[in-house]
């Protein structure tokens, strides 16, 4: 006989909640599968009231938003939360980053404000600065100066179905150049696509153009992720649910 | 500088390598002591893959008890796959700890817990990227003092020529012990060097220095004698027996990796050793006597281990959980303690007992029911009095049957092959067996869905067990079985369909039936197959059957014994084995009582609840039974996730 969960059906969720962490250090080698384990179990360790979904395996309401690739470090990722019972988004913000290993630091916290819309929807682009260790910085320039000039640069990309070729200069909105003398750094803006062209895929298509191969692995930082405005600049993503609580702390003290 | 951090070389290395997490440290949990802060530096190493090495509970065990001394720390060292290790090499680093990439060769101690034999090469891989010798003789003061581990210890010979030292039985209280002669050693400013190092570290119970032992080998290949070459060592080492578990609630905080790893949960031990008497199982032999954890004690740890892990899952570990005197009140009061926070709770593979079943129920009250597991072991009610692992078929399918009629869907049921006596109708009755599980089954619970497994593996028989004598099966004689077993299972498509078989084939059972019961000219061998290029044995895509039996030919063919003289050759009572000279407490007549009377399909009851049947444990080693019941429950708590 099938057997069903006793029992009421778990609480509903009444609060979402909206956080921005990074992955520093030598945890930039954690995959998105490991972070997310990472994270459930500091949510309970922590006992934020998560709200659960029904059934015999309930799972916790999370939702993950566009994970930086293994490798690559990050002070831009995102996740929404959703809670059986309120809580100050500031205390569970403190809460989760304490019972983190250090290196998963949670920077911000903020409630989602209603009919405000998905926080993938305020996500299509990231920015990414990328050291190229043992490259001079006016080589770089140069190099990257004949990228942009392109209209296309294919590059093969191993996804799951094998390689795959794949434009990685159609998504990139910017580029320049910056860093120190051994030690260029590249920064770029670079458009969501499906497959999704990575740091390395960058990396690889300047190695097409002109031969550019660093003498160790590049090491990517994403410093932002949001939408791409008409000056080139990525928005932060919640910025308009800060903006509601703001507007709304606003109304009351008016009251 | 010693102790120095390897990352920066390392980093740029792991850009280029798979799952780069598991070589970065920075689990829940981990501990990093200054260097120059304690007197003894120890590497702790899993010879496997961190996702299988991370999770063991000895290695986690010593790594806090350690770090809790003031003048030691530990650090934690897995084996590194061939993509990094290649880079290693090429880059000139050495093997690293993973919780401050310090260089192992700086170490003082580098212990290495061996769960199974197949472990041996990436014991040599790691020697080697470390830069310490590979033979101990080699090896000078400035090196670690390489010790050996865990249940393979009980026969570390094939390793002797590789080790320092073996620790037999429980870590807890040696480790304390020999980071004292470490300590005293280094602080009256090394004397005697090495040697008198060892020498020091052979007077600890259970401490066992193979240099200090001469071996020689008569005309028929046998072992002639092991004797002393110092009058102040002992003629046999015996092992360490922890006797209060409830002094030792380790771990306490349990290491939480990043990486995903083979067990996603937290264990507690609920008690060591086993007195079932099951004639196969070495774990049940050397861990004797029985020493249950108090219901209380379980109670703490459980409730401890989740505040400080977040884990969603406990198990409850031993060699044979329902046997716990308070078990049945165990699960009860954490069941109740923990309903209602998504906390998952479980017994390991278990004996086949309609108990079992109810336990199963009671720690799954309100959760999923999909597997549960059932180890009958031999196919044959007649096989399984040979190996002392008595049920009858009928109480087998009645009890498979509830679980199904409890709502469990999935009943995986394990077997092994090539058993002493076994016939090819032994292994064929499993078949007969899972056909009428499924067919009660199907009634019981009117479903047609659920599902049984029979997973069976090649017999290997382990030193210190009534089996210690017996031949082993070749690897065609496990093959052939394992054929007639799959045909007889898909005879009939409409049953069989809902029967899974899991089969490992016959070729590395071999291969660990010659480490297990091998002596120090197998040495060799190893040694061989890791220059050839032999790692990670127990994985079967890196596993070389044909690598390992070439390396035997040519290696043991000086001393004219071969690889069958190690594994399919039936010993006689009287041959000196490789480990009479290290004493498991189990007395050698009872054993070979045991394996006359396996011969003669007798069985032995358990001494926990009929007369002692003499197997020697308690008088030798100074112990005894500790078992409950305490009477006591568990308080009541606020739990996390509630």
């Amino acid at each position: 006989m099938a057997r069903s969960p006793e029992g009421p059906p778990p609480p509903p969720t009444v609060q979402k909640l909206r956080l921005r962490y990074a992955k520093r250090g030598p945890l930039r080698f954690a995959s998105h599968r490991d972070l997310a384990r990472a994270l459930e179990r500091a949510l309970r360790r922590s006992r934020v009231p998560m709200a659960y979904s029904a059934g015999f395996t309930p799972h916790p309401k999370i939702s993950y938003v566009g994970a930086a690739p293994t490798g690559a470090a990050s002070e831009a990722e995102y996740l929404e939360i959703g809670l059986a019972e309120r809580r100050d988004p500031e205390e569970v913000r403190a809460a989760l980053d304490a019972s983190l290993p250090p290196g998963i630091d949670v920077l911000e916290c903020v409630e989602a404000a209603e009919g405000g819309g998905s926080l993938a929807d305020r996500i299509d682009a990231a920015r990414w600065s990328i050291e190229l260790p043992g490259i001079e910085p006016e080589h770089l320039s140069a190099v990257v100066a004949e990228f942009l000039a392109r209209d296309e640069v294919t590059v093969a990309k191993r996804t799951k179905n094998g390689l795959r070729d794949v434009d990685a200069r159609g998504p990139v909105a910017s580029a320049s150049v910056g860093g120190a003398a051994g030690r260029a750094i590249l920064h770029v803006v670079v458009r969501q696509v499906t497959p999704a062209v990575r740091p390395d895929d960058v990396v690889a298509a300047l190695a097409a153009v002109a031969d550019l191969r660093p003498p160790s692995p590049p090491r990517a930082v994403r410093e932002a992720q949001g939408r791409l405005d008409g000056s080139g600049t990525v928005a932060d993503p919640l910025g308009p649910d800060r903006e509601a609580r703001t507007r709304c702390q606003g109304e009351h003290a008016a009251v | 500088m010693s102790g120095e951090s390897l990352y920066p070389r390392l980093e740029p290395l792991l850009a280029q390598v798979q799952k780069p997490i598991q070589y970065v440290g920075g689990e829940l949990n981990a501990q990093v002591k200054a260097w120059d802060d304690v007197a003894v530096h120890w590497a702790l190493m899993y010879p496997d893959a961190y996702e299988v090495g991370l999770p063991n509970q000895g290695l986690m065990i010593l790594y806090e008890v350690l770090n809790e001394r003031p003048d030691a720390l530990a650090e934690r060292t897995y084996a590194v796959w061939p993509d990094l290790a290649a880079l290693m090499r090429e880059h000139g680093v050495g093997q690293f700890t993973v919780d401050a990439h310090r260089p192992v060769r700086d170490f003082d101690v580098l212990g290495v817990s061996f769960a199974t034999e197949l472990g041996y090469t990436n014991l040599l891989e790691a020697l080697d990227l470390a830069g310490v010798p590979l033979h101990a003789v080699d090896r000078d003061e400035t090196h670690p003092v390489v010790v050996a581990g865990g249940h393979a210890a009980f026969n570390p010979e094939p390793v002797a020529d590789f080790v320092d030292c073996a620790v037999l039985g429980d870590g807890e209280q040696v480790v304390g012990d020999v980071t004292d002669v470490v300590a005293a050693w280094k602080e009256q400013g090394r004397p005697g060097g090495r040697e008198e190092l060892l020498a020091r570290l052979s007077r600890v119970d259970g401490v066992y220095v193979p240099r200090f032992y001469a071996v020689s080998y008569g005309p028929d290949g046998a072992i002639a004698a092991v004797t002393p070459t110092r009058d102040d060592v002992p003629a046999r080492v015996g092992k360490r027996t922890v006797m209060d578990l409830d002094e030792w609630p380790y771990p306490k905080t349990p290491l939480v990796p990043l990486a995903e790893s083979v067990h996603e949960r937290m264990s507690v031990e609920i008690f060591r050793g086993c007195t079932r008497g099951c004639r196969f199982c070495q774990a049940g032999m050397i861990t004797r006597p029985v020493r249950e954890r108090t219901i209380t004690g379980i109670g703490s740890m459980v409730d401890q281990g989740l505040r400080a892990t977040g884990y969603e899952e406990v198990g409850l570990l031993s060699l044979s959980s329902a046997d716990h005197s308070e078990i049945a009140q165990v699960a009860k009061e954490l069941a109740d303690r923990y309903e209602g926070t998504n906390t998952g709770l479980s017994l390991p593979s278990t004996r086949v007992d309609a108990f079992n079943v109810t336990l199963a129920n009671e720690l799954s009250r309100n959760g999923r029911r999909s597997g549960l597991t059932f180890a009958p072991e031999g196919g044959s009610e007649r096989i399984r009095r040979v190996i002392n692992k008595t049920v009858s078929k009928e109480d087998l399918v009645r009890t498979v049957t509830t679980a199904y009629a409890n709502g469990w869907t999935q009943v995986k049921l394990y077997f092994m092959c090539g058993l002493p006596t076994e016939t090819d109708e032994d292994v064929l009755e499993i078949a007969e067996l899972a056909v009428e599980v499924i067919r009660a089954g199907r009634e019981a619970s009117g479903r047609r869905d659920i599902r049984c497994t029979v997973s069976i593996g090649g017999f290997v028989p382990k030193p210190h067990t009534p089996f210690q004598w017996a031949a082993q099966a070749s690897a065609e004689t496990i093959d052939h079985r394992l054929r007639v077993l799959r045909q007889a299972i898909n005879a009939d498509r409409r049953i069989g369909r809902s029967i899974g078989l899991r089969y490992h084939d016959g070729k590395p059972g071999v291969i660990e039936g010659l480490l297990s019961r091998g002596d120090r000219r197998v040495g060799r061998v190893i040694e061989r197959v890791w220059r050839e290029g032999g790692r990670f044995d127990g994985w079967s895509e890196h596993f070389s059957y044909e690598r390992w039996t070439a390396a035997a030919a040519e290696e043991l063919a000086a001393f004219g014994v071969d690889l069958d003289w190690f594994t399919t050759r039936e010993r006689t009572q009287h041959e000196v084995l490789p480990w009479d000279h290290l004493d498991s407490g189990l007395d050698k007549e009872w054993l070979w009582d045991d394996w006359q009377e396996a011969l003669s399909e007798e069985e032995v009851a358990d001494c926990r609840w009929t007369p002692c049947y003499d197997c020697g444990v308690c008088p030798t080693m100074g112990t005894e039974i500790q078992i409950g019941p305490t009477g006591r429950s568990l308080l009541p708590l606020t739990v996390v996730g509630r």
